[in-house]
């Protein structure tokens, strides 16, 4: 129980930090928006969607997606400036449950990701987006690009940890995240892209959670993927497989690079 | 009875390549102050995160309030403070946000946590900026804060790590204040720094440790002691060098040595301040009037050359235990 109230502790820490810092929860709204105006009416035009509602139908779950994925980044980043200013060392020096500290950041950048992409939502409403669905599986796809930048913060944790420098940090996820978002279907048809690259897109688990949020989303079109491919077929199973994978994954070997901070 | 006892703790990095403790023990009885006084590179900090449970010997034993710190390092986490040379706290908070962030972690209630906060600011004058964040804070303000945070559950135990380093003179001096009201309080506290002075200041007794091991022990009058007392030294004009070097030699009873780059005499004195009255006064009745004139005490150099020979060398042993901390500094 006592565990639980530390990650909750740290929890409210991050979200005092946006509200002592209102610029970072200006900056990570502000590129989302940016780029749903730049793609929506730069690249809008002359993409042949066959999308009713047009392109900005297929281009919004994308950029939800790629949104989402910067959390490894943010993650990241905050993580590794507290170790270098010896914030990590106060904390396992102190009597508390020596995963609160990791569980409670991850959980707080979640948190963030929620206004962000409520902001998000309502930009890409104004620029013409409709989801079809239904309130409910517009829900349920939030939830999932919740789960989803969750995952992946716990990536995040394991780089902030594994890093020497926060600048460092933030090249090596940008570097990491920047590729994997475009080389999906987030922005583009996949069958336009050379075969081994179009392999590589159907099975980035990029690709499979923008077509699971469209499937959501309440689109017949997925863009152009290769038909019959299982990704494109199933892609909600294939998301939520991948989502398992990454937390079964990260968050003991992150969790355990913790306790071993300093060694 | 020993607060803190360390025997034999051998630490290695890089697959032994350095050996950053080398079987060192040293123990602090109940309500003193040991100043663990060495080098940077000397162990320092290797010894302390091992003692405040941050870090694994490779091999010794460590008891810390009577409990074992390699098998209960959560129970150790009770009763100790930690504060380190650089400010662990959160920078964008505010100074009363982080005592009482803190505070919560300690399990203290939401209230109990803001009390103490408050009561903390008070006595570390930082009240008035208790709702600035620390980033506005100078460098002293931040130690004070630091240490606060490392009290709010009153401490069987204190570890300060080099609690002085990077400060200005006034900075330093404020700390020393808030360390010594500390110790009057009856804490026990094993502090580090690289300054022989800090160590007097503050000690009941000092540990002089270099390459890993404690090579010297004792209170701070023995060793001073041991590496001598203070040095007389005046800079005068050129043309008086000569008989300025025959006063000083009078009045030290040894011979004096000369800096010729710096026109700098120098002798070593045991009468302190009446050396220093002496020799100014036979200095104007022969009519040179001094640029410059003062009393040096021994520095950690002059520890190190009476107690090893060698001076007090940087090896890069503390970049591998700190790297992280060494780059947030700069």
């Amino acid at each position: 129980m006592s565990a639980f109230k530390d990650t909750m502790i740290i929890t409210q820490r991050q979200l005092r930090l946006l509200t002592r810092v209102p610029e970072v929860l200006v900056f990570s709204t502000i590129q989302p928006v940016m780029f749903v105006l730049l793609f929506r009416y730069v690249f809008g035009g002359s993409i042949d969607s066959g999308q009713p509602g047009g392109y900005v139908q297929l281009l919004m779950p994308g950029i939800f997606v790629q949104t989402v994925a910067f959390t490894l980044a943010g993650t990241a980043v905050g993580l590794a400036e507290d170790l270098k200013k010896g914030l990590i060392d106060r904390f396992r020096s102190l009597p508390i449950s020596q995963s609160a500290l990791v569980v409670g950041r991850t959980l707080g950048d979640s948190l963030l990701n929620i206004v962000v992409l409520a902001v998000m939502g309502i930009a890409g409403y104004i620029v013409g987006w409709r989801p079809t669905s239904g309130v409910i599986s517009v829900g349920i796809g939030f939830i999932f690009l919740l789960l989803f930048g969750y995952a992946l913060s716990w990536v995040g944790i394991y780089v902030g940890l594994s890093a020497s420098d926060a600048r460092v940090v933030q090249n090596v996820s940008f570097i990491v995240t920047f590729p994997l978002t475009f080389l999906s279907n987030a922005f583009a048809p996949t069958t336009g892209m050379p075969r081994a690259l179009q392999y590589f897109a159907e099975w980035n688990p990029v690709s499979t959670m923008v077509a699971a949020c469209r499937e959501l989303f309440g689109l017949e079109n997925q863009f152009g993927a290769t038909a019959g491919s299982f990704p494109s077929e199933n892609p909600l199973i294939t998301s939520f497989i991948y989502m398992i994978i990454i937390m079964a994954i990260f968050i003991p070997i992150s969790v355990r690079k913790y306790k071993r901070a300093a060694d | 009875m020993k607060s803190v006892i360390a025997e034999d703790l051998v630490k290695t990095y890089r697959n032994g390549a350095v050996r950053a403790l080398d079987h060192l023990s040293l123990d602090v009885e109940e309500g003193t102050v040991l100043s663990v006084l060495g080098p940077n590179g000397a162990g320092k900090t290797t010894c302390v995160r091992i003692l405040a449970t941050l870090l694994r010997p490779d091999s010794g034993r460590a008891m810390v309030g009577g409990i074992d710190v390699i098998k209960h390092p959560e129970k150790v986490r009770e009763v100790i403070g930690l504060s380190g040379q650089y400010a662990a706290v959160d920078e964008i908070l505010t100074g009363w946000d982080n005592l009482v962030m803190f505070g919560q972690l300690y399990h203290l209630g939401k209230k109990e946590a803001i009390a103490r906060a408050d009561e903390l600011l008070e006595r570390f004058s930082l009240t008035e900026s208790a709702k600035r964040p620390i980033k506005t804070y100078s460098g002293g303000m931040r130690r004070r804060l630091d240490l606060a945070a490392s009290l709010i559950v009153k401490p069987k135990v204190l570890f300060l790590d080099e609690p002085t380093t990077g400060l200005d003179p006034r900075g330093r001096q404020e700390m020393w204040r808030v360390i010594e009201e500390l110790v009057k309080g009856g804490v026990t506290l094993l502090l580090t720094t690289q300054y022989l002075e800090e160590a007097d200041q503050l000690a009941d007794e000092i540990a002089v440790i270099d390459h890993g091991k404690v090579i010297a022990r004792g209170t701070s009058d023995a060793l001073k002691k041991q590496v001598g007392g203070e040095r007389l030294e005046i800079v005068v004009e050129a043309h008086n060098i000569a008989k300025a070097m025959e006063v000083v030699a009078n009045v030290s009873g040894n011979k004096a040595t000369l800096d010729e780059g710096l026109r700098m005499i120098s002798a070593p004195v045991s009468t302190g301040a009446t050396a220093l009255i002496e020799t100014l006064r036979s200095l104007d009745s022969a009519g040179i009037h001094p640029l410059d004139v003062g009393l040096k005490r021994p520095s950690l150099d002059d520890v190190f050359l009476s107690l090893t020979g060698h001076a007090a060398e940087e090896t890069p042993v503390e970049e591998v235990t700190t790297g992280r901390r060494k780059k947030a500094k700069k």
